[in-house]
């Protein structure tokens, strides 16, 4: 097996939204730098924009006074119940619009009121655009900027440097086409791996299972490097469940934003502020927030779930009224979740005639959306205060490591341009990192490293070039577990232990620790993948991830003593929301050297008031 | 609804293999029908449309996830790179149609300027908060905004 050792200055896992942000940014700060990219999938088409959006889900508009970067932070605030790091948010928003507005240059199509002549609202903070290619245009510029991308090469490990394991020296992996291990030499990398699904169990079964609405390739792989060269992580309990359409999962933004499609219970009654009074008891003022927190919205949805007045309806068929009506709505599937056409057509639901059904998802793992489960990074100079600020912006507690996107924590809302701004601000901050600490001290590994890397890579498919013979045939075998076998027992665990949707979202303390000690031997038995190919130990190492992120989520949820966000999850021990004690980060730190972990909280700071 | 492939149709060119987000559509080598795509996991299929808007052979079609889409719809997809258009089909089980086509990219493929095609910034604007483009490209009176540090 051959290994390719690649060297460069600023290296970028993940060539998703934030990566491509990153790789033109430090380009355009760092002309004489190596810039490499490094991609499981095909840059055209990864990652969660791969079949495209209808919005762009945060643009301030500050050229025409719409919104201001304050505005946003207290959105953002009172979204997450109190709890974002106010000075990565309000980096975003100030810089997020120029963002948008180098997309348009570039040819994203973003469509206009005729009226106002501005970009078309779908909501406060959102804008429609015809997104079939957001994502090819936006890799067109990453690759142009990049000096190489690598495709298909899938990151395994980070890799710190010999003399020092507090600083960043590199990654690894496999190449998936040609097998090879991938050794990539780096002064500073950028981590944009994405967000976390199939960690629980997803609704859809069987064949449907890569229906989650977030994407089947978000495999947590952000969160798992981080934590296995011992980053500190944030609100890794801060987990999401997002209302979609039944099944299809449609998004539901353009509908209830731009269309005002009302929802409803099995009776047409208007059921969402309820529950504001039982709300109010257990999760204070809250309650009192414009507009109505996400996870609140869930929950009375939940509520009325459970009383038995479900399906929840949309009322699709009450508002489309005109053919351009009918198309934004059809685009708005078209464009970003063409599954939910698929379920229209297959079920004969014409959206003109018939109301849908609504249902809560499984629940899963993003630092971008409305939730900010991630790394635990610095912000920039000019904000951030001392607890949050050690030099570089959105460098992790790994020197030389820096996030964007689904991997940085505390700041909730970025979606897809928010999350390539925070690509631009890692990669110009890697620049200056490289410049001021790296210039000229090359990372250096370990002895022996890359032997070491290898056998543990590849160890998946000697384990089953050994146990294959040991059976007749089939899928069945007490040597080697498939990695599709080990996710199984995962999102088993994770959804009966840890707040899945087949319990309602809730758990306890009880409950947890179970699930803590089945999660501890799914872990030993990770030690007997077995892969027959390279497609196959992709998925092991995927699992790996997954295994590693749903560790992280499962100790901090044991570790929040309240129900911070009610409709995301629920403690049932300690079902009130508490202030007084839990207004704090959540942050652990893995022990790579000892494997065990450490739990602590770091002060919530205000930087907006009001 | 997972991938599926005409075998009549594919030619075997690998481009569905090498875009899909997924490693999922795979080349079989059958000694009857040569090599051919085919979707190895279906359960690991987003129905993202990838792999079928890039066949040039438009060999490959979709059938809604088992588990949920009732048999006979049919959702077919066309993108014009030339035209800049996508253009969707939509057939219901009951045979209600529809038809949709929007814009894709206002601009030529390949016709972004690369970031090393601009002026070198400065130092000073190299120790600034600011990103490249900017205060330009944010159009906004206020330039780039700060607060009062707590
Ligand atoms: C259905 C849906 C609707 C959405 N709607 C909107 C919307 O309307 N507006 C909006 O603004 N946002 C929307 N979003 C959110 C938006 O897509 C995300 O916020 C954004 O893509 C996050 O960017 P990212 O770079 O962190 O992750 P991604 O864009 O997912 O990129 C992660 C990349 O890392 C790669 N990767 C992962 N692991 C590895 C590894 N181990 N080695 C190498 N590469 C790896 C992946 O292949 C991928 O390319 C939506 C998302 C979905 C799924
Ligand atoms: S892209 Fe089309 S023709 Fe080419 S291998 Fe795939 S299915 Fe066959
Ligand atoms: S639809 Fe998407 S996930 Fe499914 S096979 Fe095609 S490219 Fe892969």
């Amino acid at each position: 097996m051959k290994t390719k050792t690649v060297d460069c200055d600023v290296l970028v896992v993940g060539g998703g939204m934030a990566g491509c942000g990153a790789a033109y940014e430090a380009r355009y700060w760092g002309r004489d730098l190596k810039i490499v990219v490094v991609e499981k999938g095909h840059i055209e088409r990864s990652g969660a924009v791969a079949m495209g959006l209808s919005a762009i889900n945060c643009y301030m508009g500050m050229r025409w006074n719409e919104n201001t970067p304050e505005d946003f932070v207290k959105y953002t605030r009172n979204d997450l119940m109190g709890l974002v790091r106010e000075d990565l948010v309000y980096d975003i928003a100030r810089h997020v619009d120029s963002t948008v507005h180098m997309f348009e240059e570039w040819g994203l199509p973003i469509i206009y009121d005729e009226q106002t002549k501005r970009y078309k609202r779908e909501g406060r903070w959102q804008i429609l655009i015809h997104g079939e290619s957001y994502k090819p245009i936006v890799a067109e510029a990453a690759t142009k900027a990049a000096d190489q991308v690598y495709n298909r090469v899938m990151i395994t490990h980070l890799l710190t440097d010999a003399e020092d394991s507090n600083r960043i020296a590199g990654a690894a992996g496999i190449g998936v086409r040609d097998g090879a291990l991938y050794v990539f030499r780096a002064k500073a990398v950028i981590v944009s791996a994405g967000g976390a699904t199939h960690v629980f169990r997803p609704r859809s079964v069987g064949e449907g299972a890569g229906r989650t609405w977030y994407s089947p390739w978000s495999t947590g792989s952000a969160y798992a490097l981080l934590i296995g060269v011992g980053a500190e992580m944030t609100q890794m309990e801060n987990k999401l469940v997002v209302t979609r359409f039944k099944d299809g999962y449609g998004p539901v933004g353009a509908w209830f934003l731009a269309l005002k499609a009302t929802a409803s219970n099995a009776y047409g009654e208007d059921y969402e502020l309820k529950y504001k009074e039982e709300q109010r008891a257990l999760y204070g003022n809250y309650v009192d927030a414009k507009p109505f927190p996400t996870c609140l919205r869930n929950d009375a949805m939940l509520r009325e779930i459970k009383a038995g007045r479900s399906p929840i309806f949309i009322h699709t068929e009450k508002v489309l009224d005109t053919r351009e009506k009918e198309e934004l709505g059809h685009e708005d599937f078209l464009d970003m979740t063409m599954s939910q056409t698929i379920v229209w057509a297959s079920q004969n639901i014409d959206p003109k005639k018939r109301p849908s059904e609504l249902q809560p998802s499984e629940p899963y793992i993003m630092g971008s959306h409305a939730t900010c489960s991630g790394a635990w990074a610095s912000g920039p100079s000019d904000l951030s205060s001392k607890d949050y600020f050690w030099g570089y912006n959105r460098m992790t507690t790994v020197q030389g490591l820096f996030g964007a996107g689904d991997t940085i924590g505390g700041s909730a809302h970025k979606f897809s341009s928010g999350s390539f701004t925070e690509g631009r601000l890692a990669g110009k901050a890697a620049v200056a990192y490289i410049r001021e600490k790296a210039a000229d001290r090359s990372p250096s590994l370990a002895d022996g490293k890359t032997e070491s890397l290898k056998e543990e890579i590849f160890k998946p498919m000697e384990t089953y070039r050994l146990g294959k013979n040991m059976i007749t045939g089939g899928t069945v075998s007490p040597f080697y577990l498939y990695a599709d076998q080990g996710v199984v027992r995962l999102e088993k665990i994770m959804d009966e232990y840890v707040g899945g949707w087949g319990s309602f979202y809730m758990t306890n303390e009880v409950l947890l620790n179970r699930g803590l000690e089945l999660l501890g031997m799914l872990k030993e038995d990770l030690g007997q993948l077995g892969a027959e190919n390279l497609h196959q130990l992709q998925r092991a190492w995927e699992l790996h991830h997954r295994v590693m992120t749903a560790e992280a989520v499962l100790r901090h949820t044991l570790y929040r003593k309240e129900t911070r966000w009610p409709g995301y999850c629920y403690r049932s021990d300690y079902p009130g929301l508490d202030d007084k004690n839990w207004h704090v980060f959540v942050n652990s730190r893995y022990d790579p050297r000892t494997g065990e972990w450490s739990l602590f909280t770091r002060p919530y700071v205000q930087l907006i008031g009001g | 609804m997972p991938t599926f492939v005409d075998p009549n149709k594919c030619d075997g060119c690998g481009k569905c293999v090498d875009i899909c987000p997924s490693d999922i559509m795979h080349l079989s080598n059958s000694i009857v029908s040569g090599r051919k795509a085919f979707n190895i996991e279906p359960n690991y299929c987003w129905e993202c449309y990838s792999c079928v808007k890039e066949c040039p052979q438009h060999a490959i079609d979709m059938r809604g996830y088992a588990d949920f889409a009732p048999l006979n719809h049919k959702l077919t997809v066309l993108r014009d790179k030339e035209k800049n258009v996508v253009s969707w089909k939509i057939k219901y089980r009951n045979d209600m149609k529809n038809e949709f086509q929007f814009p894709i990219r206002t601009t030529a493929w390949g016709s972004i300027s690369p970031p090393q095609s601009f002026q070198n910034p400065s130092d000073e604007e190299f120790r600034s908060q600011l990103l490249a483009h900017e205060p330009g490209y944010l159009k906004s009176e206020r330039g780039l905004a700060t607060a009062t540090k707590p």
